[in-house]
């Protein structure tokens, strides 16, 4: 073994790594996603049926949702992108489809029409918030509280409450949605928030409601932190998404409650990225074809609590894939559950979360 | 030499003929040439893999770019007219600006960059952000020809477009080449009356920068006491006990950091193996060792001890014990003989294991992002959130940038104390 | 001094020594734990006095009914063993009885002056106290950098997804264990994800040792030359990847590498982290080779050879465990590394440590355990087979013993 043969065979077999991924381009659909039970829904839902009904194509899922916008900026860049669905928040798609990183989507032709023919645009609704965004749910921002607490908590305002409800918080490690049940917990109507936000007053106004309890917040930064810092009785009441909370109470039988009060709803759905080869993007479509369907959209709330975009989905909504309860008292859109909620301005945070996420760290360094 | 041959001028000739010196000059330059023949290959690797790609990070730290184009790229026009403006006599700039902006602003939503520019300018304004974007369709619809004069066309679409200080913004950011990310790096900004310090309550950079260097010199200073006594018992047995011992120190460095980490926060949690041992031993409160500074100290003096003890081992290994005893039988009281005797020589060893846990420490991620939690994380973990959920890519560089030069001087100050070369490996 | 008499004075056994120094360390352990728990000094004081009180009844009975060591641990451990179980189940009977075994231990340790026997005799009490304190120091210091790597491994056995020591656990019950973690590392119904991560690691991380290691070697045998131009700042070059903060090499191969098209692709984290690795093929090689006799490459020159063959025949036999253990360094740089996979590479490389950042980050699943504790096992392999090199190399030179 030569020091030049081994060399030679090195480059030889790097450069056949190099070109099995390009080979496998073909037949490998990445999907990118927020990993979880959230993810396991959306395999278990569409995923592993479309790769049933389609021979030889494979799914790769990258759990990088939370970069997504910086990563297709990078990707863009280079011209070369690696993802073919990518499942963003709908502040996220606005985003990417302004900066033209997205592709527009004619929903009328690239989604299927529900199945008593009304089109797709009418079918989703108010939830088409731009044109390369294809909404698949909706789901909340709230808080789950251990059950074995004395006084359980009713009020989003109860995490303020250390006396009432001594104990770890967990509390997100951002300024969206902390920033408004600071506020809202102050004393300012809903309808004031961002008004007020947007003044140095009502900023300083928030942090000194937060400092009230800053020794006794975990801050987490992944959705399935809180459930698991519950589970594990490390904080008595923490925010995190509804489904997490579902997964944890329902599915593993955790002692933890849902405090449905000033919800913050927001939308997820796909984009695809723009400039994609002609054979990737034409599996790209078909996929999100089927895989926002009407049934589709309903089977994926067997598996998790979210609520489904098209209007058609809402009565097919039936029980739990495992459990067989009825998934619809469960939905965050549930009219029992929905008496307070507040959909997240993400416009306005579209401006202001550089600078307010920079007084939040400086926050949270003091 | 005796047979050596000369030439006309009395040179030394060798066997072909040619001088002496000549010779072994040239036979010294091949052997110059094979040498770097050799390491050519490598070297071009290196600098292609590894340290272009730094250059390319450093370069973005100065360059004023929205998305992939250069600012003044994407808004020739108003770059060409505001120069002339100056935001300090409090008036708006000329309506020739306006009309520029109209122009630049048309061709940039055609190509889909004028939220990019938007966000740029956000970094310095907060607002501009949604200013170019609910902007842009509208002064799309503008028609050059019939719909000036544009400051009150631009001001009717949004009036934040009559905000003197976010012109001021635009002129000071319409450059090819920017200092506003440094500047915002070490938590300065540039406002009309020129450079200064940001409230006290937005400054964050300089604050991690320290806790990341006093948290590294905590760690240092731990595994400096955990590790020397370590390290003396080691040189002071016989070969054959300390090589198992040795064991026990190298395992955990080719354990996975991932492993060592994830151990870490399982042992630690308020439900843990820890906190479980400490309420059967019979305390009521549980302690808090995780999501803050000592949980990050913990798991970050466990995985850089082995970085601290071997250095201190090849160092005192080569003491003879013999020292220690002639300090003693010389009258030398214990503490004496240690202090004036065996320390002193260990100091190198010191210098060398400190200074590569020191470094190393600085650049952490893993552990301090899994463990630190609020108050435990290091300006990587800021790096890294600038550079992937918030994609400043300007300002992470220019933070990564700071943490180089830092990184670098003591990898300097480790070459001239300890030598490169002498770094050694298990 | 009463200590400071010659050794046949001071190993004759004396019982008041003895008890008194049980009574000490005993009266310590206790005051330190009656501090920690918070106890009134009233409390406190009782609780010491009883404990000293009682351990110096136990030791002096034991010196009394037994003559030896041996007997005194073997009885007293059995009875307080049994005595355990009837309490705390199995594991009850393993702590107590050990405990008990080892204060018998302790005691006729003390008595019969057995722990002077590694020292010579010259040495005063303090020097003996100091050379026990020091040996407990390091055996806590040993037990701190071992204990976090070992206590994964019955952890991993865990039945329940918790992650500290059930109840059946401690009890030895085989109910209390499982192997359904490493069951659910090979896939569960949502995919292979651990399984696939696995794949990708072995894929990549041997082509970047080959890679680190034949560019490696090659620098490493130039600067080793005789005359190198700038070789401290050359070295300085090659051994600056392990030095910069990952994150600032992660974050400028991410721009680096989308720009020439290889982000996202095995080629792109293949030539990353062959990159990292290259810094410790560099010094591993050169060491072995500094250390190298040049001799040898003359005499076999005198002896007919060609340069190529000297190099085959004598050099590279003698380096080859310094490039082998380079090469191990190399394979685990990047069987190890996430921060610059994770921007390097896109999911169709998700490598082990990255499955396991998200894993850790997001839900933490015990099969992170399982995972853990194979990386173990695989550590404890590569470090006996680096181990072997080292010796084999020392061998072969046959010139430096350590």
């Amino acid at each position: 073994m030569t020091l030049t043969r081994t060399l030679m065979a090195t480059s030889a077999l790097t450069l056949a790594a190099g070109m099995v991924t390009a080979q496998d381009m073909v037949n490998d659909m990445t999907l990118v996603s927020w990993g979880g039970a959230y993810q396991a829904s959306q395999h278990n839902a569409y995923v592993e049926p479309y790769l049933a009904m389609n021979d030889g194509v494979s799914a790769v899922w990258d759990e990088s949702s939370a970069e997504a916008v910086t990563k297709l900026r990078a990707m863009s860049e280079a011209g070369n992108i690696t993802w073919d669905v990518v499942d963003v928040v709908a502040a996220d798609a606005m985003r990417l489809c302004d900066e033209g990183l997205a592709m527009e989507i004619d929903f009328d032709t690239m989604l299927a029409p529900a199945p008593d023919g009304t089109p797709a645009t009418e079918d989703f609704g108010d939830l088409l918030v731009n044109e390369c965004f294809i909404p698949q749910i909706v789901y909340s921002t709230t808080f789950g509280y251990r059950t074995d607490l004395i006084d359980q908590p009713t009020s989003v305002c109860d995490i303020f409450d250390l006396e009432g409800f001594p104990g770890q918080r967990a509390l997100e490690k951002r300024p969206i949605g902390n920033m408004e049940w600071a506020l809202i917990c102050d004393g300012v109507a809903i309808e004031d928030v961002y008004d007020e936000l947007e003044t140095e007053e009502g900023v300083a106004r928030a942090f000194a409601k937060l400092d009230t309890i800053k020794d006794s917040v975990v801050w987490w930064s992944a959705g399935a932190e809180t459930p698991q810092l519950l589970a594990d009785g490390e904080v008595v009441i923490g925010s995190t998404y509804n489904g997490r909370l579902f997964s944890a109470i329902e599915e593993q039988g955790q002692p933890i409650g849902m405090l449905w009060d000033w919800q913050m709803f927001d939308i997820d759905g796909w984009i695809i990225p723009a400039d994609l080869p002609e054979d990737r993007l034409n599996r790209a479509l078909d996929f999100i074809y089927f895989a926002t369907d009407t049934q589709r959209l309903a089977d994926q709330a067997k598996y998790i609590s979210y609520g489904p975009a098209r209007a058609s989905s809402a009565p097919l909504v039936g029980d739990h894939a495992e459990l067989g309860i009825e998934m619809a008292p469960h939905m965050p859109t549930d009219p029992a559950n929905a008496v307070n909620t507040f959909l997240f301005n993400y416009n306005w945070w579209a401006s202001y979360r550089d600078d307010l996420d920079a007084q939040f760290q400086a926050w949270l360094l003091q | 030499m005796a047979h050596a041959e000369t030439d006309a001028q009395g040179r030394i000739l060798a066997a072909d003929g040619t001088p002496l010196k000549q010779s072994l000059q040239r036979a010294l330059r091949a052997q110059k040439m094979r040498a770097l023949l050799l390491i050519a290959p490598l070297l071009l690797f290196v600098v292609i893999t590894f340290v272009m790609p730094i250059g390319d990070m450093l370069l973005r730290s100065v360059q004023n770019k929205a998305g992939t184009h250069y600012v003044p790229d994407l808004i020739p026009n108003v770059a060409e007219q505001i120069e002339d403006w100056d935001p300090a006599s409090g008036e708006l700039p000329p309506e020739e600006v306006f009309r520029a902006m109209v122009v630049d602003l048309q061709v940039a939503f055609d190509e889909k960059n004028h939220t990019q520019l938007g966000r740029r300018f956000n970094y310095e304004s907060p607002g501009m952000d949604s200013l170019f974007r609910t902007s842009g369709r509208r002064v799309s619809g503008l028609d050059l020809e019939t719909d000036g004069p544009f400051r009150e066309a631009l001001i009717d679409i949004n009036d934040d477009w009559g905000d003197l200080e976010y012109w001021a913004t635009i002129k000071a950011n319409s450059g090819y080449y920017t200092n506003s990310f440094f500047l915002a790096a070490v938590d300065m900004e540039r406002d009309s009356t020129g450079i200064a310090q940001k409230d006290p309550d937005q400054r964050i950079y300089r604050k991690l920068l320290v806790r990341t260097l006093w948290l590294s010199a905590v760690i240092t200073f731990c595994t400096l006491l955990l590790g020397y006594p370590v390290a003396w018992l080691l040189a002071d047995l016989p070969a054959r006990k300390a090589n198992l011992l040795l064991i026990l120190v190298l395992l955990p460095f080719w354990t996975s950091l991932l492993v060592r980490t994830s151990s870490w926060k399982i042992l630690l949690q308020q439900e843990g193996v820890i906190n479980d041992f400490w309420v059967w031993l019979g305390f009521v409160e549980r302690l808090s060792l995780i999501n803050n500074q000592l949980g990050v100290v913990i798991a970050m003096t466990h995985i850089l001890l082995p970085f601290m003890i071997l250095p201190l081992y090849s160092v005192m290994k080569t003491i003879p014990p013999s020292y220690l005893r002639a300090a003693k039988s010389l009258g030398a009281t214990n503490w004496t003989a240690f202090w004036r005797v065996y320390f002193p020589q260990t100091t190198a060893g010191i210098g060398a294991g400190g200074l590569l846990v020191f470094i190393l420490a600085v650049g952490y991620f893993i552990t301090p992002e899994l463990v630190g939690g609020a108050d435990g994380t290091f300006i990587s973990n800021r790096i890294y959130f600038q550079f992937s959920a918030i994609g400043n890519w300007g300002l992470a560089a220019a933070l990564g940038t700071i943490m180089l030069v830092v990184v670098l001087v003591l990898y300097y100050v480790y070459d001239r104390l300890v030598g490169i070369d002498n770094v050694k490996l298990g | 001094m009463a200590f400071t008499e010659t050794r046949s004075d001071t190993l004759r056994p004396s019982i008041p020594f003895t008890l008194s120094f049980v009574g000490l360390v005993g009266g310590l352990i206790a005051l330190a734990l009656g501090l920690m728990r918070g106890q009134e000094p009233t409390q406190l004081l009782q609780f010491t006095g009883l404990t000293v009180v009682l351990l110096c009844a136990l030791a002096f009975a034991q010196l009394h009914l037994f003559s030896n060591a041996k007997g005194a641990m073997i009885v007293t451990g059995v009875v307080v063993g049994i005595g355990g179980l009837a309490g705390a189940g199995i594991m009850g009977a393993i702590v107590f009885g050990g405990l008990a075994a080892a204060f018998s231990w302790f005691v006729f340790w003390l008595h019969t002056r057995a722990y002077r026997d590694p020292m010579p005799n010259y040495l005063t009490s303090e020097q003996v106290l100091w050379y026990y304190g020091f040996r407990v120091i390091c055996g806590l210091v040993f037990f701190y950098l071992i204990f976090p790597i070992l206590v994964i491994i019955p952890l991993s056995f865990n039945a329940q997804d918790f992650f500290t020591f059930t109840p059946e656990m401690l009890r030895l019950d085989p109910a209390g264990y499982s192997m359904k973690h490493y069951v659910d590392f090979l896939g569960t119904s949502a995919g292979r994800p651990w399984v696939d991560a696995f794949r990708n690691s072995l894929i990549i991380a041997p082509f970047a040792t080959l890679l680190a290691v034949s560019l490696g070697t090659l620098a490493a045998i130039g600067l080793t030359q005789p005359h190198v131009p700038f070789r401290k700042q050359i070295t300085a070059l090659l051994i600056s990847p392990m030095i910069v903060p990952l994150i600032i090499s992660a974050a400028g191969m991410f721009f680096f590498y989308s720009r020439i098209a290889v982000q996202g692709s095995y080629l792109g984290v293949i030539l990353a982290h062959a990159a990292l690795g290259v810094p410790f093929v560099v010094i591993t090689v050169t060491a072995t080779l500094s250390s190298f006799d040049t001799s040898l490459t003359r005499a076999a020159a005198n002896m007919g050879a060609d340069p190529v063959k000297t190099f085959f025949k004598v050099q590279m036999p003698l380096i080859l465990p310094g490039v082998l253990s380079g090469g191990l360094f190399a394979f685990i740089t990047s069987f190890d590394e996430v921060i610059v996979v994770l921007l390097v590479g896109s999911a169709g490389q998700k490598t082990l440590p990255w499955q396991m950042f998200i894993g850790l980050r997001e839900q933490i699943s015990p099969t992170i355990l399982a995972v853990a504790t194979i990386l173990v096992v695989i550590s404890i392999a590569l470090l006996t087979t680096v181990e072997m090199l080292r010796r084999r190399s020392e061998r072969l030179r046959g010139m430096s013993p350590t």
